[in-house]
């Protein structure tokens, strides 16, 4: 039987570490993302997520299923994220010269270019995704945490709305705006893919 | 619809959270207007552009990293069952004083059978003194202690007058 994310925190309250594992084979990847989407660096959202991780042990005693374990959870990773980035030191890193572009590397796991891939093609496409970032991280805080939540993490609205802490309509506002400035911002890569669609339209 | 009311619902519309009701009403606005149906297309390939970003894997230690920072969590010691353990803590340390002062002999109460016995003993000898029938000698009991052993002729030391049974013989 499977057991829900509620019932593993249960017996992990219980005592059970073995559902601990559970829990952090689940969200070990949707988290570390999460953070890396947040913060930028790879280094800087492990540590973030190892403390998520760490928190919600050690809050087992006092769980109580009054809202979802994701709900919870994402609310502890926002909260770590934003004060890190608040907190400025890992941004001082990134704009630093030599330590960010390393870390950058490692961040974007990439397959390897085949050998019939040129170059150039290989770092449009690096260009391409760290333009991508680029314009995420320039959201205003709220806006990239409603993105990255509805986005990539595919939550519902009331969901978001309570890690946000904020009504669901309001929440519907502010991933309109986010939407918005990431559309005029990224315009070349969405009016190409607009193009290309069109294109493939009037082949078909 | 107006164009500001579609805002709010293109996003529900596009991530197919929006009941039919809904959808139709953004669909028939967009009959009506060609920019709000462009942006709802752009909107589309943007979702697909944000696609492109690849995930990435946690490292190959982290697992590893999690758990040895969990494990050298402080486990829970038998008071912190407790909700107020220095509550718990005074509670127990009265409860063990009062059984230690209920086990303490009072001052005024029975002694041990060895005691017990001797004193019964030397009661029986202070008993049988003759001395105690005069009252002078009570009066003065403190010589008592200046008695080396039970006297066994008491009469001895006494004057005719005070011996026992002799009361009425002197006269």
């Amino acid at each position: 039987m499977v057991r829900s994310d509620v019932q593993l925190m249960l017996d992990v309250k219980a005592g059970d570490d073995a559902s601990f594992d559970f829990l952090l084979q689940k969200y070990r990847s949707p988290l570390v993302n999460f953070l890396y989407r947040m913060v930028r660096d790879t280094a800087t959202a492990e540590d973030l997520a190892q403390e998520v991780f760490l928190r919600v042990y050690r809050a087992r005693k006092q769980y109580s299923p009054s809202a979802k374990f994701t709900t919870w959870m994402f609310r502890i990773a926002t909260n770590l994220a934003l004060n890190s980035l608040r907190d400025n030191r890992y941004r001082k890193m990134e704009t630093s010269i030599d330590a960010p572009q390393s870390n950058e590397e490692d961040a974007a796991p990439r397959e390897l270019p085949a050998r019939e891939m040129r170059i150039d093609e290989h770092l449009l496409d690096r260009d391409r995704c760290d333009f991508i970032r680029r314009a995420i991280e320039t959201l205003p805080e709220k806006q990239r945490v409603a993105v990255l939540l509805h986005k990539y993490e595919e939550m519902d609205y009331g969901e978001i709305a309570k890690i946000l802490e904020c009504s669901e309509s309001a929440l519907k506002s502010l991933l309109f705006r986010a939407y918005e400035t990431l559309r005029v911002q990224l315009a070349p890569l969405v009016g190409q893919r607009v193009q290309q669609r069109a294109g493939e339209g009037r082949l078909s | 619809m107006k164009c500001e009311d579609f805002s709010k619902e293109l996003i529900g519309y596009l991530d197919r959270r929006a009941n039919s009701a809904e959808r139709r009403q953004v669909e028939e606005h967009f009959t009506e207007c060609t920019a709000c149906r462009t942006r709802a297309e752009e909107f589309r390939e943007l979702w697909s552009v944000l696609e492109e970003v690849p995930a990435v894997e946690p490292s190959f230690g982290f697992d590893a990293r999690v758990r040895q920072r969990v494990a050298a969590e402080p486990r829970p010691r038998w008071f912190g069952l407790v909700p107020q353990p220095r509550l718990a803590f005074s509670m127990a340390l009265l409860f063990a004083l009062s059984v230690w002062m209920a086990k303490l002999p009072p001052s005024n109460t029975i002694p041990t059978s060895a005691s017990t016995s001797a004193e019964s003993e030397q009661f029986q000898a202070i008993k049988d003194l003759g001395v105690l029938d005069n009252y002078e000698v009570l009066t003065k009991f403190d010589a008592l202690s200046e008695l080396d052993a039970p006297a066994t002729e008491p009469s001895e030391k006494l004057p005719p007058s005070h011996r026992p049974g002799d009361t009425n013989g002197g006269a």
